[in-house]
């Protein structure tokens, strides 16, 4: 118990006659990046507000660093951090007065406040605009204002919802560099998102679909428990090359990736040749098929296919 | 307890201070209302415009006619010559009176008999029209009584002992009746509701939009923290509202005010408790500020009609009677104008700001308790 920083048990939650979350257990490591991944309206926001303290459950329990969050919602708020998809700046506040303000109502001590937003401004590269209105940030320096303002009383357990959600590739990056160095400090991640090189650096993930949890691993493990063997097709004409693919014989599942084209199959040794033949056979020339490593976005559409 | 209200009024009066159109927003509609209402808000009705039809040309009609023209609440627009003129004048709204004096009229009076006088009134505006009426009485009777005079003095013979009563008037408290004194008291209860109850509303309204409502409530902050945050600095401009244009009624309208200034602001804050209180309640039932919006003018309106403002409680139905015993305008426009004007204390009028009190309590309880489940 001690080294789960986050533990939910049976968690459901109903909005009116729809399930949104359904008897989700979820056991997140002291140090992990944990990931939520989903489409959308699979139950991330939810969960990750019923975990917060916002929106109380219909049942489950809830501990957050210990502490019941269903019983003890303000105790568990000291320990935790949450920041929605958009977090809620005051656009007619300077930056360092939205950390001042932030600091406040978690109590930070003064010195405490200071010493840690110079720190974590510098780590965000917002240091020489602590004086601007957080109004005219850009939407990466605005999200990542967001994560100072949420680390600035030092949570034990942090959770984001869609962090990086239209934030721009080099914000991205010092965001996910601000993560790891919290990580190694000891505090918790919870996080959701949509974008799978990010599922791909967390240390655990939970598949959600329907407001149930499919499937809860590793990375790796996510991946081995794909069914069938993956084969990557390049062809210059990828997109005829997938008509002629879809719907044969062993295909479980056809996956359009740029110029490549991922093939799911039951067994690789019986159906490369096969799949020779048949684009040989379609006039589909120099295509080159070789077996592929799956990448979380084919498992996920494997296994959310699957289940459809 | 309320060891993170300092925080929240700290970034309340910096947001209040860089907003550059606030100061304007909070103080200049409130001055220029209060002006509109003192010069315009009055039942005084003069200068109504009159046209004439003379058929007798005695010297008892020219002297009825200058009686009208002698004073300034009729203005003489038209001396007509028939009866069609007078039909035009009504309805083309030249005049709004027609005084017809028929032919025979000064033949009657010298006789000693009554005279029919003839008046029409346009009656669209029904309040100005009623009100004309009664002047017109007051100028009939006055000049009857001449001729009853000057009828008895020419025929002293015939003089018989009159019996009279003669009505004496000497209204208390406003003695010349000025209806200023009256309605300036009162525009400071309606501009007060108006600008705080929306003010309140929407300013909570807006962190909500802002996301910046959800994000604070995941923080230990109290609901009453939050909240006292947000109107502490909603009461104070109140109070500065009501002192402002109170000046400009004392001081510019002339508006005694013989009360004690420490029940006026006694009643005050316990009609800011109670508009605020009904922001606030506003607000939880609003998730836009255009919902704000609606709700703010679905509420305000009718407890502006069923305060006693302009129109007499005691002669609205009863249910709408009943409606105004929760509408804290009613109890802050009895307390006002009895402070303002009559100069009573609490001795009197702690029913009225018992009631305001309870009403504050109560709006300012529901919503708190309200607030909490409106974030979900």
């Amino acid at each position: 118990m001690n080294d789960i920083a986050i533990r939910a048990e049976g968690l459901t939650k109903n909005f009116g006659p729809v399930s949104a979350v359904r008897d989700v257990d979820l056991a997140v490591y002291r140090g992990e990046i944990f990931g939520l991944v989903g489409p959308d309206g699979a139950g991330k926001t939810t969960i990750m507000r019923m975990l917060s303290g916002v929106l109380p459950p219909d049942a489950g329990r809830i501990f957050v660093d210990g502490v019941d969050a269903v019983a003890d919602p303000e105790g568990a708020r000291l320990r935790l951090s949450y920041m929605p998809q958009r977090f809620g700046l005051y656009e007619d506040l300077t930056v360092a007065e939205n950390i001042f303000f932030y600091g406040e109502i978690f109590s930070v001590p003064r010195g405490e406040r200071i010493a840690r937003s110079g720190e974590l401004l510098e780590a965000a590269g917002l240091l020489p605009f602590r004086r601007r209105m957080a109004g005219q940030l850009s939407g990466g320096m605005k999200q990542k204002l967001g994560l100072v303002c949420a680390l600035i009383h030092t949570p034990r357990v942090l959770l984001l919802d869609e962090p990086t959600t239209g934030v721009d590739p080099v914000s991205r990056r010092d965001f996910w560099a601000i993560l790891y160095n919290l990580r190694e400090s000891g505090v918790t991640i919870l996080l959701s998102t949509a974008y799978m090189d990010e599922a791909e650096r967390c240390s655990r993930l939970a598949l959600l679909h329907n407001g149930e949890v499919r499937r809860c691993d590793t990375p790796a493990g996510i991946k081995k428990a794909m069914p069938g063997a993956l084969l990557a097709i390049i062809s210059a004409d990828p997109r005829r090359l997938r008509e002629a693919v879809s719907g044969q014989p062993g295909v479980l599942g056809v996956l359009l990736m740029g110029d490549r084209l991922h093939v799911r199959v039951d067994d690789p040794a019986r159906r490369i040749p096969e799949l020779r033949l048949l684009l040989a056979g379609r006039g589909v020339t120099g295509a080159v098929i070789q077996a592929a490593e799956p990448g979380i976005e084919d498992v996920f559409v494997a296994l959310l296919g699957e289940m459809a | 307890m309320l060891e993170r209200l300092p925080v929240m009024l700290i970034k309340e009066f910096v947001q209040l201070r860089r907003d550059r159109w606030a100061m304007f927003r909070l103080i200049v509609p409130m001055i220029i209302q209060m002006l509109v209402f003192g010069y315009a808000a009055t039942f005084t009705v003069s200068h109504v415009s009159t046209a004439v039809l003379d058929l007798d040309r005695s010297r008892a009609s020219r002297s009825l006619i200058s009686h009208f023209v002698a004073t300034s609440r009729f203005d003489v627009v038209d001396v007509a010559r028939n009866q069609g003129d007078i039909t035009r004048d009504i309805d083309h709204g030249a005049a709004v009176i027609a005084v017809v004096i028929h032919a025979g009229f000064g033949r009657r009076l010298e006789n000693g008999r009554s005279a029919p006088l003839q008046v029409i009134v346009d009656g669209t505006n029904s309040n100005t029209a009623l009100i004309a009426l009664g002047y017109i009485s007051q100028i009939v009777s006055r000049f009857s009584a001449e001729q009853a005079g000057r009828a008895a003095s020419f025929r002293t013979s015939v003089a018989a002992p009159e019996i009279g009563i003669a009505l004496q008037t000497y209204p208390w408290f406003n003695e010349a009746l000025e209806d200023r004194w009256f309605f300036i008291p009162g525009v400071i209860g309606t501009l007060t509701l108006l600008q705080i109850v929306s003010l309140t509303a929407f300013a909570i309204v807006r962190e909500r939009e802002a996301g910046t409502l959800e994000q604070i409530m995941v923080s230990p902050i109290r609901p009453v923290e939050f909240i006292l945050g947000k109107t502490v600095p909603y009461f104070l401009i109140g109070l500065g509202d009501i002192a402002m244009v109170s000046s400009i009624g004392i001081f510019w309208f002339h508006v005694p005010f013989i009360g004690n200034p420490l029940v006026m602001l006694l009643e005050a804050s316990l009609y800011l408790l109670a508009t605020l209180g009904l922001g606030l309640l506003l607000s939880t039932f609003s998730r836009t500020q255009q919902q704000a919006f609606a709700l703010n003018f679905f509420f305000v309106n009718p407890l502006y009609i069923l305060s006693g403002f302009a129109f007499p409680i005691a002669s609205m139905p009863k249910l709408l009677q009943w409606f105004t015993f929760i509408n804290p305008l009613r109890y802050f426009l009895v307390v006002i104008r009895a402070v303002f004007l009559k100069g009573v204390g609490l001795k009197v009028l702690w029913p009225d700001l018992s009631a305001m009190a309870l009403l504050a309590l109560v709006m300012l309880t529901v919503s708190v308790l309200r607030f909490r489940k409106s974030l979900d």
